[in-house]
């Protein structure tokens, strides 16, 4: 039978391998957040000429206006998006005149989007209590859903840990991501890592579904070999499944369109990794906790493990 | 039990047609008896283009802001939204302190912003019997006050919203006037009814209202943009309400109504004094932006600067009055605090694409079930279809708005929607290979599966939940939208996952014998 229990903590370095670099990303570059969270506000627009004007030409005619703080991004030839401190409909209204006359086409307005600081503030804080309450409603559930099984909170708490480990993959990625292709983080981002938390917990909980099954079936197992033996058991389910995700996300991806790009790719990745962690994370930390193999990790002593 | 099956088959046949009249493009809408109700997509701001704002109350944080003043600010930008013919408006309190407004579709967003932050004008002006009869029923008028107009001040906006019967106004200390009350009937929004009095040209229920005595009817919504009627008398503005000092609703001196009392400003009290004693027995007509709210008989010289308005109104009317004297109409003053305004390409174009990419996804997930899971597989299929058809047929039903994520959404949950068939599938399976017959290992696969099955869909419609509560407290309906949409796909997708699936399994066993193909079965 396929061991991979007894390999936890190689899988448990794999994770690192992906966390760590994108933690030192998030500490070297920061989450580059969108208005949403910061207050600000955002001109996309279509240059009828087929020719959008340079970035720097822009922000200074922005810089004319007295609006500080523009950013520039190009989208494809004919679009460009503007970032800059709040402006209201007056001085957009204003502003899209003068590019006409300026930059000699007609311009139409994509999308312009105003977020005043307070409310940026107030939706970042929101959402970091909107993932606490998540995940302890979560914990709880669990909790509550094995409450037949030996420690069933060590199961919440394992599940909790693998929705931590997806969050911390996503947000990594993000972070590398956000540097080298400009993603920012915004609500939509925000409701994809929120999805991937459902996920997480949903993959997590088949697995621990087959283990709380067995131990009712093999009284006598180990409880490591039970614990693989449920993982196998799951395994083609977990793949399947995955697959099917992938295929909607990936048929998103490549078809879906500009607009859901960066959304679909956070998904693609969190699913993933949500997939990945309840197989090889979730489970594992069980039977790390039920050996209490921690007081042997800093004693430089062999780790035990079952044959 | 095989009679159970066929039983399940018709109701599901049933529902599957009826999903699909629901979901055809031209559906005529569900029209019985009284019931009137359109059936079609309702697409989101990001896919139709349109506009979006969050209003703030713009008053300190240690104000508290009760529930009904934000209810009585929501019910008035709702009049002055419908007035801009923008076809499914939201206007909703966001929170304590803030109403969302989205208005899709909207052509010139500027225009719409401006016309719900507008402020209010109120204003005192010289009217006559003549100039009231004259009034359309729209209430609308112009003033000689038109300049400052444009220039409007931080002061709370303001739009009409009720009217009156007949009123007077009388020095604070004068004894209760004895003036005839004709109520006007149009207090309720109702655009309709408000056209079908704007068409019938000549018998304005106005005039009527004001040859039997006084006063007017005026209309409840307002317009960004006037009437074009015939060459309208300018009229004077005696003052404006700057120079209020206060204003209350209170019992009249009879005790059986309520009137309401008002106070000026020094300046206002010499001006007020002088114009009411010259005008006795006429019409001060009392205008908020532009738009005749009440039209009292000057009973008395006003001079001390206190005077009462009174035409036997409830506390409620009186309220209303005093409330509109006060701040305009709006109670609470507000600002913008976040606006997003969506051009309509943008939307056609990632409406297009999305919904091939989920065609895609949808065809791509069915063939590998068919391949994998081979005639289980080919029946998940079914139920599959089944499923997108149910779940687009409740978002046009309900109706959920449908956005960008929203659709993501969906897609994803159609993932989500196989997981319950993929679980119970290779539960059958192991339970074939462990020597089990058929029938049995179906069962068994239904019943064991689920355990796993509701305990991971609980927890993602836990997610739903609070995402849900999430973006409804704060305005973000993006994520509101994507919530709903993927818990509805969690809960229709347990229905064809596993009563569809299952009924059918069963059926096909009846009616061919399969025992000897295990292979049918992938195993």
């Amino acid at each position: 039978m396929l061991e991979i229990v007894s390999k936890r903590y190689w899988f448990f370095g794999l994770s690192l391998l992906v966390i760590v670099p994108g933690l030192i990303g998030l500490a070297m570059w920061g989450l580059p957040l969108a208005i949403d969270f910061t207050g600000g506000s955002l001109l996309e627009v279509h240059f009828e000429s087929g020719v959008a004007p340079q970035p720097a030409e822009v922000v200074s005619l922005y810089n004319e206006f007295g609006v500080g703080d523009a950013l520039v991004q190009s989208a494809g030839t004919s679009d460009i998006a503007v970032r800059s401190k709040p402006i209201d409909e007056a001085t957009k209204n204003r502003l899209v005149e003068a590019m006409q006359t300026r930059f000699e086409s007609q311009v139409s307005v994509l999308r312009f989007e105003l977020v005043g600081p307070s409310v940026g503030a107030e939706v970042a804080k929101r959402a970091a209590g909107a993932v606490g309450l998540a995940a302890l409603g979560i914990l709880l559930y669990i909790t509550y859903a094995f409450r037949g099984v030996t420690h069933a909170v060590r199961y919440g708490v394992a599940a909790i840990i693998a929705m931590i480990h997806d969050v911390a993959v996503v947000i990594g990625v993000e972070a590398i991501l956000g540097h080298f292709l400009g993603w920012e983080v915004d609500a939509l981002f925000l409701t994809a890592l929120l999805t991937v938390i459902g996920f997480s917990v949903h993959d997590t909980i088949v697995v621990f579904d087959r283990i709380r099954e067995n131990q009712t079936i093999y009284r006598r197992l180990d409880f490591e070999t039970l614990v693989n033996h449920s993982i196998v058991q799951t395994l083609d389910r977990s793949i399947n499944t995955q697959l099917t995700v992938m295929f909607t996300l990936l048929a998103l991806l490549l078809f879906g369109g500009v607009t859901t790009r960066h959304f679909v790719t956070v998904l693609l990745v969190g699913v993933f990794s949500g997939t990945y962690s309840s197989i090889f994370n979730a489970a594992p930390i069980l039977i790390v906790w039920e050996k209490r193999e921690w007081r042997t990790w800093f004693r430089g002593e062999p780790i035990e493990v079952a044959p | 039990m095989k009679r159970s099956y066929i039983g399940r088959l018709i109701a599901i046949v049933l529902l599957a047609a009826g999903a699909v009249w629901t979901v055809l493009p031209n559906n005529p809408g569900i029209h019985i008896g009284s019931y009137d109700r359109d059936v079609r997509v309702v697409r989101g701001l990001d896919l139709q283009g349109g506009l979006r704002v969050l209003l703030e109350v713009d008053l300190p944080q240690e104000v508290t802001v009760e529930a009904d003043q934000m209810e009585t600010v929501k019910g008035i930008i709702e009049k002055r939204v419908n007035a801009l013919g923008v076809t499914e408006p939201i206007v909703q309190v966001a929170g304590s302190r803030r109403v969302l407004v989205e208005l899709p579709g909207i052509g010139d967003p500027s225009q719409a912003v401006e016309a719900i932050q507008e402020t209010g004008l109120l204003e005192f002006v010289e009217l006559t019997r003549a100039d009231l009869a004259a009034l359309g029923t729209d209430g609308l008028l112009q003033t000689d006050f038109g300049q400052e107009l444009t220039a409007p001040s931080s002061q709370a906006s303001a739009t009409p919203t009720a009217i009156e019967g007949t009123q007077t106004v009388s020095p604070a200390s004068s004894a209760p006037p004895s003036a005839t009350t004709v109520p006007a009937d149009n207090t309720d929004s109702a655009p309709t009814q408000q056209a079908t009095a704007g068409n019938a040209a000549t018998g304005m229920p106005a005039a009527t209202a004001a040859e039997a005595g006084v006063t007017t009817a005026v209309a409840p919504s307002a317009t960004a943009e006037p009437l074009p009627t015939p060459t309208p008398k300018v009229l004077h503005t005696v003052m404006t309400g700057a120079e209020i000092e206060s204003v209350v609703a209170a019992r009249d001196q009879a005790g059986v109504a309520y009137e309401v009392a008002f106070t000026l400003k020094p300046n206002g009290a010499q001006v007020f004094g002088d114009y009411t004693s010259t005008h006795v027995g006429e019409i001060l007509g009392i205008v908020l932006d532009k738009r005749l709210i009440s039209a009292p008989v000057i009973n008395d010289a006003i001079t001390e600067g206190q005077g009462r308005i009174t035409g036997r109104f409830t506390y409620e009317e009186a309220n209303t009055l005093a409330v509109q004297l006060r701040y305009g109409s709006l109670p609470l003053p507000l600002k913008v605090v976040e606006s997003k305004t969506v051009g309509p390409t943008l939307g056609q174009d990632s409406l297009r694409k999305s919904t091939i990419a989920g065609v895609i996804g949808l065809a791509v997930i069915a063939l590998f079930m068919a391949l994998y899971y081979r005639l289980p597989g080919i029946l998940a299929d079914l139920a599959l279809l089944l499923y997108a058809t149910l779940t687009f047929a409740l978002f046009k039903l309900l109706p959920v708005t449908l956005t960008l994520p929203g659709i993501a959404g969906f897609v994803l949950s159609i993932g989500v929607a196989v997981d319950a068939n993929v679980l119970i599938f290779e539960r059958m399976k192991e339970e074939l290979r462990a020597g089990k017959n058929l029938r049995v290992a179906i069962d068994l696969g239904f019943s064991r599966a689920w355990p796993s099955i509701r305990d991971s869909n609980l927890s993602t419609l836990i997610t739903c939940a609070i995402l849900f509560w999430f973006g409804n407290t704060f305005g973000a309906s993006i994520v509101k939208g994507f919530s709903l949409t993927l818990a509805l796909g969690v809960l229709v997708s347990l229905f064809t996952a596993i009563t569809v699936t299952r009924t059918f399994l069963h059926l096909v066993l009846d009616s061919i014998r399969l025992d000897e193909h295990p292979r049918l079965f992938g195993v």
